[in-house]
């Protein structure tokens, strides 16, 4: 049996692959190979339905960094298979409709390895019970999304989607990355599992509440929740198939996941409810006005599924009040919310799978998605137009399609917030089923405006781009499946219901331990008595048809005040501040003068050096152990102090470059004075040969000029270099006042018996370190190449010259 | 005397950064070279100046001097040679081909 670390692994390896299959098997569309990849993984993760079903679970630890607490630990429970058979069957299908709908000319080889890298990436998500896991899964996804949304990255609009989508969902990662560590800092534990069991003793930290913010900002950001929900629409930039997979049916879908998997850790919490259904229903209000406006299909959609997104959401948050209340029969009824949720979660991703195939479809067939070019495509496109329909109407909330089984289940368990009473919010509770029975009349507005300005109406062929056919059967397959499961999720949903739903509510509700009570039967008709919900539908039926005919009449209410307040330009306001801000700042300090970064290092090293000192008052003073001063050494250090600060002020070169000879051969007397006669040996050859090169030099470089630069800079460099002559000094002393190491230099006195040399300088270089002075060795020969090519070095006759 | 070193040390290193930090390439050069000079009487420095005699074996003495500083002094001196011939020969052939030993004008600004 398939295991589910093979499951992550197994796209990713055939992402390696893919590149070599593309090169050397050209004449078959690279897509059939992609394709047996999700199909596998799907009939691998089918075959644990059943045993998932029964109430198994499957961990597998991977030891990774076991001291820091990370190790690859799959876990598959009833919510990740859900997740999982939503990747690969959305992914079967959206790679067998991309076959046919990308040319050969596009660069598939690339398309399809960003796609499996995805596929991987989402599986990683969703399996992994390991936080930290988690998160680089995470990014992971938001990686490949930003380069599939890229893919046609000649266009403009492409590169700019992509990176608005990439920057929001990074930084809700990052945010969520935080939220995983305080976790940790709380539990000491980044398993989610283990999390879950001990978090209990940790609701009064104060680090609680921070982290579940954090890991909500994570969520909302991937699930376009507002007012994160503005990079979705530009995600739209895509091929078709991308958002019909990575947009609309999964990787949006991962902050659900994250919400529906932490509602164990967080749900209990007030905090949690408000934001998560209070930011939900938000979004699915405002994501359905929105939606209307659109003229672009595809911009319809992605506000259309933003909308959905906070419909799933704001369910999670109501279904979180169950834990809130603890373990009864009356908190169970909030169960049910959860339960609409997973279920709608599902739906959603078939009708809007098949709708955004169908967009596709047309886009692909008549060059143009604007609704305002579009009409009377029905009899040209009947198939086209059925699967439509069937994906409108379901998401309109209409039987029998699936879409009403669940919008019934969305308004029952939002009007069981009238009698709502746990976290005193009484009256309150009335706003959450209008809202959503408001929102619901948008929903099935602009589910009309799909199906009948784009099939019904006046034919006009000659705004189109290309002549009105139907499709071609294999680009058909995918949104027909897609739509046969609409009609088959109303008729059966039970099955559902008991073979992937009662696994995932008993993973999120572990507490609940009748997990029979916990998944409800569903069933289309309740009857007459006491039907609320239905009599919602009518109305929104009713209410829904009533605006879409006077649609025309008020549709310039959206030129009108709040709705002209505009997130994306905020964006585009705060990114272009971001980048002429930093710019600004970093040409101020990058000034390209190497005297300023000196500065900047000399200033930092008294600021950090000089500081610490100070801060810790390490500064002592001891000369108890100094050595006696003879005269001749004060001659000498006077010689070399005053030398040293004539270099300072001399005009010529030539005196300037003789002072530092007496630097030198002075220092040479000092080695001879401190006993160490090799030193004293090289100094002085060595002193002899710099001065040699530098009077060399000295020929061809020009006299020294007065520096022409300005007082007050020379002041300043005058008070860095006092200042660092200082700091030297002062630690310098300090060292010597406090020895804190006895000298390790008794070893080398060893040194005859160790290597046989009596010279101990001598035998440390070439004996004990031998190997450094074998590297000194190679950097003095690199120098010499150096002097010797920048000596040598000259432009061939007829070339230019290097510089030029 | 290591005080009295140690001084001599901080006037070294003063009048290294000073000419650093000035524009013309040859004083910077000549600054690099007098910063290795500093440090290599720092390392003395640290070791102890004076404790016995010259780490030769067959001297027969009781105590010797630090030799460790001294090996790595000898390094020292052996790499900022190689460092200051290599910069002395860019310089050198920096103001061949440019005609210019201003580090400010290099970069092409032409004033402040």
């Amino acid at each position: 049996m398939l295991t589910i670390l093979m499951a992550i692994l197994i796209p990713f390896i055939a992402a390696i692959l893919i590149p070599f299959i593309y090169k050397f098997i050209p004449r078959i569309n690279i897509g059939w190979f992609v394709l047996v990849v999700p199909i596998l993984l799907f009939i691998g993760l089918v075959r644990y339905v059943p045993s998932v079903a029964a109430g198994e679970t499957y961990i597998k630890t991977i030891s990774w960094i076991p001291s820091a607490g990370i190790n690859f630990t799959t876990y598959l429970d009833g919510l990740s298979l859900i997740f999982g058979l939503l990747i690969t069957g959305v992914g079967s299908l959206v790679i067998l409709y991309s076959i046919y709908y990308l040319s050969d000319r596009e660069s598939l080889g690339h398309f399809y390895v960003y796609l499996l890298l995805f596929m991987g990436a989402m599986l990683g998500v969703v399996f992994s019970d390991n936080m930290m896991v988690l998160y680089v899964f995470w990014e992971l996804t938001s990686i490949s999304s930003f380069l599939l949304i890229a893919f046609w990255y000649h266009r403009k609009q492409s590169r700019y989607g992509a990176q608005k989508s990439l920057l929001i969902t990074v930084t809700g990662g990052l945010a969520m990355l935080i939220g995983f560590v305080m976790l940790y800092a709380m539990t000491g534990t980044f398993s989610i599992r283990e999390n879950i069991a001990a978090i209990g003793d940790f609701t009064n930290h104060p680090l609680f509440v921070a982290a579940l913010v954090l890991v909500l900002l994570g969520a909302f950001t991937k699930s376009a929740q507002f007012p994160f929900h503005i990079w979705l629409p530009d995600a739209m930039e895509a091929p078709t198939p991308v958002s019909a997979y990575l947009h609309s049916a999964t990787m949006v879908k991962a902050g659900i996941y994250l919400v529906a998997r932490f509602t164990t850790i967080f749900g209990g919490e007030e905090v949690w409810f408000y934001a998560v259904s209070g930011i939900g229903l938000l979004t699915l209000f405002w994501g359905s006005l929105n939606a209307i406006r659109q003229t672009d299909l595809k911009a319809l959609l992605a506000y259309s599924t933003i909308s959905q997104l906070g419909l799933v959401m704001s369910l999670f948050g109501l279904g979180s009040v169950a834990l809130n209340a603890g373990v009864s029969s009356d908190s169970i009824l909030y169960t049910q919310a959860t339960f609409a949720a997973l279920f709608h979660l599902i739906n959603h991703s078939t009708f809007k799978g098949a709708l955004f195939m169908v967009v596709g479809i047309v886009d692909h067939n008549v060059g143009t998605r604007d609704v305002r070019r579009l009409g009377g495509l029905m009899s040209l496109m009947p198939v086209t137009f059925s699967i439509a329909l069937i994906g409108s109407f379901s998401m309109a909330g209409l039987p029998p399609f699936n879409g009403f089984l669940s919008k019934e289940m969305f308004f029952e368990a939002m009007l069981m917030m009238r009698d709502f009473d746990v976290l005193s919010i009484r009256s309150l509770g009335t706003i959450f089923p209008i809202v959503a029975w408001i929102a619901s009349i948008f929903t099935f507005v602009y589910s009309m405006i799909i199906v009948f300005q784009t099939f019904f109406g006046e034919h006009q062929p000659d705004r189109l781009d290309r002549k009105a056919h139907e499709a071609s059967k294999g680009m058909l397959i995918a949104p027909s499946v897609l739509a046969v499961l609409v009609v088959g999720i109303f008729f059966f949903p039970n099955i559902i219901g008991n073979y992937l739903l009662r696994p995932a509510m008993a993973a999120i509700y572990p507490t609940f331990l009748d997990v029979d009570q916990l998944t409800p039967h569903i069933s289309a008709w309740h009857g007459l008595k006491n039907n609320m919900p239905l009599l919602m539908t009518i109305g929104v039926v009713i209410i829904g048809f009533l605006l879409y005919i006077s649609l025309h009449r008020w549709r310039s209410l959206y030129s009108v005040g709040p709705m002209l307040w505009n997130l994306d330009t905020l964006y585009n306001w705060s990114l272009k501040q971001m980048e002429s801000s930093s710019t600004a700042i970093t040409n101020y300090y990058m000034s390209g003068h190497l005297r300023d970064y000196l500065t900047y290092i000399f200033g930092f090293f008294l600021f950090a050096v000089g500081g610490s000192l100070v801060l810790l008052g390490g500064f002592s003073f001891d000369v108890s152990n100094d050595a006696p001063i003879l005269i001749n050494e004060v001659i000498l250090v006077l010689v070399m102090a005053i030398a040293a600060v004539c270099i300072v002020f001399v005009p010529s070169r030539v005196t300037a470059i003789l002072l530092n000879g007496v630097l030198g051969y002075s220092i040479a007397l000092f080695f001879v004075i401190f006993r160490a006669p090799d030193l004293a040996l090289t100094q002085i050859v060595v002193e002899t040969v710099t001065t040699a090169l530098f009077l060399l030099c000295f020929y061809f470089l020009p006299e020294l000029k007065r520096e022409k630069s300005v007082r007050s800079s020379k002041i300043l460099n005058g008070i860095i270099a006092i200042s660092a002559g200082v700091l030297v000094t002062v630690i310098a002393l300090s060292v010597q006042g406090n020895k804190l190491f006895d000298s390790i230099s008794i070893y080398f006195e060893n040194a005859y018996e160790l290597t046989g040399g009596k010279n101990i300088v001598n035998t440390i270089l070439g004996d004990f370190r031998a190997f450094d002075t074998m590297l000194e060795v190679v950097v003095l020969f690199i120098a010499g190449i150096g002097v010797y090519t920048l000596i040598k070095l000259k432009a061939r006759k007829g070339e230019r010259d290097v510089e030029d | 005397m290591e005080t009295l070193i140690t001084i001599l040390v901080g006037i070294l290193v003063t009048v290294a950064v000073y000419l650093l930090l000035s524009r013309s390439l040859i004083r910077i050069i000549v600054g690099s070279a007098v910063l290795s000079h500093a440090v290599h009487l720092l390392l003395m420095v640290m070791g102890g100046l004076k404790k016995g005699s010259a780490p030769l074996l067959d001297e027969n003495a009781t105590s010797y001097t630090d030799p460790l500083p001294q090996a790595l002094i000898l390094t020292a001196i052996v790499i900022s040679f190689a460092v200051t011939a290599f910069l002395l020969v860019l310089g050198y052939r920096t103001y061949k081909e440019t005609g210019l030993d201003d580090s400010k004008e290099l970069r092409g600004f032409t004033d402040e």
